[in-house]
C-alpha cells in the first residue's frame, strides 16, 4: 500500500486517481501509523512552503516522514518536492524536512512569466529510477512560482526555464521528487508514477 | 522551453456536450467524458469544459462530468461557465478540476479574482475575458456572452485582472468568433504585452496555421478552439504538427 500523505494541500484526488488507474492499492491518509506500514509515501501539495511545513508540523507527520524515508521510496510533488530541502524563503526562511540537499526560492528572473506554468521538456543529467521506459522528447507538466537551488548531485533532471529549473530531484537512495504534477503529465507522468510504484512493490 | 499549449473546449449543457450549428439551435453532440478522453489521445495539453447549463440546480451535473473524467484523463482540466462564488471554486476544484475560469462574474465582482487567488493560488483561477473592438487599437470588455457592453477599457482590465492574482487570461475576440477567419492578433498581441502572466488565445481559429500565426505573430501561452476540433476538422496532433513544421515548441 502506498500512503498518500494527507495533510490539508491541494492536488491528492488526482494523484489517488492516477495510482488507481495503474491499479495500485493507494489511501489517502494523515495517520503516523498508516505512514509507518506503508511500502511507500507520495508528499503532494499545491500552496506555500510555510504553511505546508507549518500543516505537517501540527499533524505530527514531520518526524514520521524523516524517519520513514530512510527505509522505503518517497516521492514529493510540486511543493511536496520542495518540502524535502533543507529550507525554503517563500515569504519567510523556513525549514524543510531536510532529506535533499539544497533550499528552495523564487524563480530569479524578472522578465519571465511567473508562474512557469505549462509543459516543459526533461532533461535528464543522472539515470533515476524515475525514468525507466522514458524516451528523449518527454514534457512534463509544471506550475510554480518558486523553484529549487541544489548540488548536482541530488538533480537528476531539468527543464530550461530562463535557466535550469529542478524537475526531479533525490537523495541518490529513497527520497525522490518531482516538481512537476505527474499525475497531470499525460502517458509520460503515469509512466513515472508506474516506475515508483514499482520501486515499492506494489504493482498488482 | 516551455512548449506552447494547444487547448480543446468542449461547450457542456446538462452533462452532454453541445454545439450550436449555423446558428440554428443547440444540439447534443456527446458524452464530455468520452470526448475528453480523445482529445487527450490526440495530444490536448489541456481541457476546458464550458458549461453553459441555464439553471443553478444543473451546476452538480458538471462536477460530476469533471469527477469521472478526472479519473480518466491525466491532464490539466479548467471548467468555466456559472462560477459565481467563493464555494462554487472550491466545489469546482475538488471535483478535480485544475483551474476554474471565471467570466461575467468577475467583471461584475472583480473581488471574486482576488478571493479566488488568495485562497485556492492563482494557478488556478483564469479570467475568460471577451472583448471587442470599438476603434483603432481600442477593445471594450463584454459580458454575458458577448451581449453587455461593460465600455471597460480591454488593457485597463487585463491589467486589473493581473493585479488581483489571475493566474492567466483566457482571451477570446468577439470580432473574430466563430468567423473561422484566424485569431485576433492584434488585440491578442495588445493583451500579451500588457501583462506579464499566460495569456490563451480564443475565437476565430479556422483553418491549420491559424495556431501557428498566433504563436509566431504574438508571444501568447496557448491557443484554444471547440468547434473546429470538435467536428473533427483538425486534431490536436495535425495542429501541433504544423506548429512543430514551423519551429514552435510544442510537446
Amino acid at each position: 500500500m502506498i500512503a498518500i500523505i494527507d495533510y490539508g494541500a491541494g492536488n491528492i484526488f488526482s494523484v489517488k486517481n492516477a495510482l488507481d488507474h495503474l491499479g495500485a492499492d493507494s489511501r489517502l491518509t494523515a495517520d503516523p501509523e498508516m505512514l509507518r506500514c506503508a511500502d511507500g509515501l507520495i508528499l503532494p501539495g499545491v500552496g506555500a512552503f510555510p504553511w505546508a511545513a507549518r500543516k505537517l508540523d501540527a499533524s505530527g507527520l514531520t518526524g514520521v516522514i524523516k524517519e520513514q524515508a530512510q527505509k522505503k521510496p518517497l516521492l514529493g510533488i510540486c511543493l511536496g518536492m520542495q518540502l524535502l530541502f533543507e529550507k525554503s524563503f517563500e515569504f519567510e526562511e523556513c525549514e524543510g524536512l531536510g532529506l535533499v540537499k539544497g533550499y528552495v526560492d523564487r524563480i530569479p528572473e524578472d522578465d519571465l512569466i511567473i508562474p512557469h506554468m505549462g509543459w516543459n521538456k526533461l532533461e535528464y543529467t543522472q539515470s533515476c529510477p524515475l525514468f525507466e521506459g522514458l524516451g528523449d522528447d518527454e514534457y512534463v507538466y509544471f506550475v510554480h512560482s518558486y523553484k529549487a537551488f541544489c548540488p548536482d548531485e541530488a538533480l537528476f533532471a531539468y527543464s530550461e526555464y530562463g535557466s535550469r529549473v529542478p524537475a526531479v530531484v533525490g537523495d541518490g537512495k529513497h527520497v525522490f521528487g518531482c516538481q512537476f504534477h505527474p499525475e497531470k503529465s499525460g502517458r509520460t507522468g503515469l509512466r513515472i508514477l508506474e516506475n515508483f510504484v514499482r520501486m515499492c512493490g506494489e504493482v498488482r | 522551453m516551455l512548449a506552447k499549449r494547444i487547448i480543446p473546449c468542449l461547450d457542456v449543457r446538462d452533462g452532454k456536450v453541445v454545439k450550436g450549428v449555423n446558428f440554428q439551435g443547440i444540439k447534443e453532440v456527446g458524452d464530455p467524458v468520452e470526448c475528453a478522453a480523445e482529445y487527450d489521445r490526440q495530444g490536448a495539453d489541456e481541457i476546458v469544459f464550458y458549461d453553459i447549463t441555464a439553471s443553478h440546480e444543473g451546476r452538480g451535473v458538471i462536477l460530476d462530468v469533471v469527477r469521472e473524467t478526472a479519473k480518466k484523463v491525466f491532464v490539466p482540466l479548467t471548467v468555466g461557465g456559472g462560477i459565481k462564488t467563493v464555494d462554487d471554486i472550491r466545489d469546482t476544484l475538488r471535483a478535480g478540476a485544475d483551474k476554474v475560469s471565471v467570466n461575467s462574474q468577475a467583471v461584475q465582482n472583480p473581488q471574486l479574482i482576488k478571493d479566488g487567488a488568495d485562497i485556492f493560488g492563482s494557478q488556478c483561477i483564469c479570467v475568460g475575458v471577451d472583448a471587442k473592438a470599438v476603434g483603432e487599437n481600442k477593445w471594450t470588455v463584454f459580458i454575458n456572452g458577448g451581449r453587455i457592453d461593460m465600455k471597460i477599457d480591454l488593457i485597463d482590465w487585463v491589467k486589473q485582472c493581473e493585479q488581483l492574482g489571475a493566474g492567466e487570461i483566457c482571451l477570446n475576440s468577439i470580432d473574430t468568433d466563430g468567423v473561422r477567419g484566424g485569431f485576433d492578433l492584434p488585440m491578442l498581441k495588445a493583451v500579451v504585452d500588457a501583462v506579464n502572466i499566460p495569456v490563451i488565445a480564443s475565437g476565430g481559429a479556422g483553418k491549420l496555421g491559424d495556431f501557428a500565426e498566433a504563436f509566431l505573430t504574438t508571444d501568447c501561452s496557448a491557443a484554444l478552439a471547440a468547434s473546429l476540433f470538435h467536428f473533427r476538422e483538425l486534431t490536436v496532433g495535425q495542429v501541433k504538427e504544423d506548429c512543430r513544421s514551423k519551429g514552435i515548441i510544442v510537446r
